[in-house]
């Protein structure tokens, strides 16, 4: 996947199960960008779940961006990952910004009331620099 | 021009069997020349639907049914799922849109089928859910 940052790296977090993220660091930012473009069907939203939780529980990443370039549609349940994700995130006193959200998922969003919770950007470049 | 048609499946209460009817009942609907956000539309409130169905209505016991009807009348699609539950006063689920609740991680299927269904209701015991989306097609 092509990246618009400059002096990034692609690291191969996922070694086991297929991944369902693209990871990047980027200034010390984790980027991760969904695979996915729908996120309704349990098994693919457990190991997105997993591969998120991973991030912090595993890997220690504390800075962490969320890219939803390609993603179409997500269930509730996919939210809910997205929710605990959140919490695991600031629990570690880290902080996470949402990017590229498709209009569908911006609907989805605000009709939740979720744009209250979570820190969305336009766009990536965006999300890094207020990280 | 849209197709009238129907269909009805029953499965059972398996998270990997709703994927699976998904994939069926969304390329049924597919063939009758629905606008694309339609499709995404109904495909999501289908998806919570049957989650709520299987999760909490049959409270994952695979041994339990979940029966899904669909009435396609012109552009008025019609779909009805019904578990085997206990049923439940949809009034009783707490606003996920509340502060209080937003960080919570379950609540929000029945909001998100209401803001891309034109309406939804239950029966009077909650174990049948009746879903009704007027589509575009395809110019």
């Amino acid at each position: 996947m092509e990246s618009r940052l400059l002096g990034h790296r692609k690291e191969h977090i996922m070694a086991s199960a297929p991944s369902r993220l693209d990871i990047e660091q980027a200034d010390g930012v984790t980027v991760a960008t969904f695979k996915d473009r729908r996120l309704l069907d349990e098994a693919t939203i457990d190991l997105v779940g997993n591969q998120l939780y991973s991030l912090v529980d595993d890997h220690g990443f504390h800075k962490v961006v969320l890219d939803f370039n390609d993603v179409e549609y997500m269930s509730s349940s996919a939210l809910g990952k997205l929710i605990k994700f959140h919490k695991k995130v600031l629990s570690v006193d880290g902080s996470l910004r949402l990017c590229n959200l498709k209009p569908e998922l911006q609907k989805i969003f605000k009709v939740l009331a979720l744009h209250k919770v979570f820190k969305i950007d336009k766009n990536r470049d965006k999300s890094i620099k207020k990280i | 021009m849209s197709d009238t048609s129907q269909f009805d499946y029953t499965i059972q209460s398996e998270l990997a069997e709703s994927s699976r009817i998904q994939e069926e009942i969304m390329a049924v609907l597919r063939q009758l020349g629905f606008e694309d956000e339609d499709l995404a539309d109904l495909h999501i409130a289908i998806e919570e639907g049957l989650a709520n169905a299987i999760k909490h209505g049959n409270q994952l016991d695979a041994s339990k049914q979940v029966k899904i009807e669909g009435v396609v009348d012109g552009n008025k699609v019609r779909i009805e799922i019904e578990d085997e539950g206990s049923g439940f006063d949809p009034e009783d689920v707490p606003d996920p849109t509340l502060d209080e609740n937003l960080d919570k991680p379950s609540g929000r299927g029945i909001l998100l089928m209401r803001a891309f269904m034109d309406t939804i209701e239950y029966n009077d015991k909650g174990n049948r859910l009746r879903i009704v989306k007027s589509c575009s097609v395809h110019g």
